[in-house]
């Protein structure tokens, strides 16, 4: 469960504040031994790259940088955040429950956290693309369904 | 002047009271595609429900009639335009048609060094076939640059043009900017130059009268469906000297008068040695009932009823103090704008969230967001059966665009 109470105000403020401040912008400053894919859309101009550092089998760092749309933005950014520390399996299942709740079907919000602010897509179906865009990126990147169990 | 409340009986989409997202609909993306009368939808009905037939395939009634209507659409559309009906070839659009002029008459004549001339405000269908052109023949593409506003002038392009260059392809009115280009100024320094005029007139031709021979032009490709008809059907239009010098992009059936085993081809006259294939007979039947319902309102009506929209557009996004605008005093029922400090995209979803019907990004006219300094914009764009109200319903988002995200909540 979320350690706090959502509210749309919340989420508002979840979704505002990585847009206006993200924290895993950027290209890395030493891009050696970074994992990187593009990700890009036809219906948006969302157009950026994301970088994954692996150690040991944990994702130690995780960045994007480019142009996107305020819920491109801060859902790739709540992203990296909630990825970094995480194995491949555990990012692929952070992963899949982002999806799922995306897609309306049932989920485990326990580790979605701020990513629980996108719950809402759904209603503006032109956007759906936009907020998942960086996590199809992300699982493409960890080997995807390779991970699946 | 034009009554938009008249205009939308007509018009099965405003009939039936479409909705989005549970608002009535206000739709603003006319520039992308327009809606359809009763006449058009009846027109490819009735090829469906008692003219089925395919074109110049058989020796019976309903075959004879079918090339009667075809032929009757092409004579439309020249009396449209104002050409020869045999200076009329059907496309499936006018990215299709740029496509036949740059492979059936660029690749064929272009050799190395030689120029093509466009401009940054260019949709990437005027865009994209001349840089394949320019990379199979050595061929290169120049800009010619636009003024501080983004209006393509004539002085502009004769500082441009060089022995070199061999086309200029430029639209008429751009879908971004929407100023009207002077076509037939343009097309004299051309030819003076020796140079070939190639025009896109997707955004032009729904919206004022064209006249092809008094603006002189050598091509000029449209849409139907951006001018009440149908999807998937267009024109090319191209003076019949040239037409007769281009090569088909497309060879096959309907379009070859013999041939035989040892590869010799004999291919019939233009228009037909372009129109390979069974055509899209229900788009010609359709377009030219779209041609018919223009015509009953007056393409210079069409004309001065967009204008007054686009000045009133301005007035109320200038009002809401929210708005940047980037065409204020251009001359097509286009305006592109951003509100203040909010993403365009995240601008059109909000505006979806009230049912009304905006396009945002680049348009595809990637190459004018060096021009702009912008990444992106939202485009509102007008037709016949556009209301003030609809544009009041525009302004009165704006003013609460800052509110963006309570599209999702």
């Amino acid at each position: 469960m979320p350690t706090f109470e959502l509210t749309p105000q919340l989420m508002r403020e979840i979704i505002m504040d990585h847009y206006s401040n993200p924290r895993h912008k950027g290209v890395p400053a030493d891009a050696h031994g970074y994992l990187k894919t593009h990700a890009d859309s036809e219906n948006c101009i969302d157009d950026f790259d994301l970088y994954l550092k692996e150690e040991n089998g944990r994702i130690v760092d995780a960045m994007w940088d480019g142009i996107a749309c305020t819920i491109s933005t801060a859902s790739t950014d709540i992203l990296c955040e909630r990825a970094i520390g995480m194995d491949a399996k555990g990012a692929h299942y952070l992963v899949e429950q982002f999806m799922n709740m995306i897609a309306e079907k049932p989920y485990d919000e326990s580790v979605l956290d701020e990513a629980l602010a996108f719950v809402n897509t759904g209603k503006q179906a032109a956007r759906i693309h936009c907020a998942t865009m960086g996590w199809t990126a992300l699982d493409e990147l960890i080997g995807g369904n390779k991970n699946n169990g | 002047m034009i009554d938009p409340y008249l205009i939308r009986k007509d018009f099965p989409m405003f009939v039936n009271g479409v909705k989005m997202q549970g608002h009535p609909l206000v739709w603003l993306d006319n520039a992308s595609t327009t809606f359809k009368p009763y006449s058009v939808e009846k027109a490819v009905e009735r090829y469906y429900e008692t003219e089925t037939s395919n074109s110049h395939r058989g020796d019976y009634d309903l075959c004879f009639k079918m090339d009667e209507e075809v032929l009757n659409t092409r004579k439309k559309v020249a009396n449209f335009i104002n050409c020869d009906p045999t200076e009329v070839v059907f496309t499936s659009g006018t990215t299709a048609s740029l496509n036949l002029v740059a492979f059936g008459y660029g690749a064929k004549y272009l050799k190395e060094g030689d120029e093509i001339l466009l401009t940054q405000a260019e949709h990437a269908s005027n865009v994209l076939p001349w840089f394949k052109v320019a990379e199979m023949t050595g061929a290169k593409i120049g800009y010619i640059p636009l003024d501080e506003e983004g209006r393509l002038t004539v002085e502009n392009l004769k500082k441009a043009l060089t022995p070199k260059t061999k086309i200029v392809a430029v639209a008429y009115v751009t879908n971004v900017l929407a100023y009207i280009a002077p076509i037939k100024e343009i097309a004299k320094a051309c030819h003076e130059n020796g140079t070939i005029l190639v025009v896109d007139g997707a955004q032009s031709t729904p919206h004022m009268k064209t006249d092809v021979r008094d603006l002189d032009c050598d091509f000029l490709a449209f849409s139907g469906h951006k001018m009440l008809g149908p999807t998937g059907i267009g024109v090319l239009y191209g003076k019949f000297d040239l037409l007769c010098k281009t090569d088909p992009f497309m060879t096959g059936g309907g379009m070859n008068a013999k041939f035989d085993m040892c590869g010799d081809v004999g291919y019939l006259q233009p228009p037909l040695k372009f129109e390979a294939g069974t055509q899209n007979l229900e788009g010609i039947i359709g377009l030219g009932a779209a041609i018919d319902y223009l015509g009953k309102i007056g393409m210079d009506e069409i004309e001065s009823y967009g204008r007054m929209l686009k000045k009133y557009c301005v007035e109320k996004l200038e009002e809401t103090g929210m708005a940047d605008i980037y065409n204020p005093h251009s001359e097509g029922p286009v305006v592109a704008f951003n509100v203040k400090g909010v993403f365009s995209q995240d601008a059109a979803t909000f505006l979806n969230s009230r049912g009304i019907a905006c396009r945002s990004g680049n348009h595809c006219a990637k190459i004018l967001i060096d021009y702009l300094k912008v990444y992106a914009t939202v485009r509102a764009s007008f037709y016949i059966y556009t209301s003030k109200e609809d544009i009041d319903a525009l302004a009165d988002a704006v003013k609460h665009g800052k509110e963006f995200l309570d599209a999702y909540f």
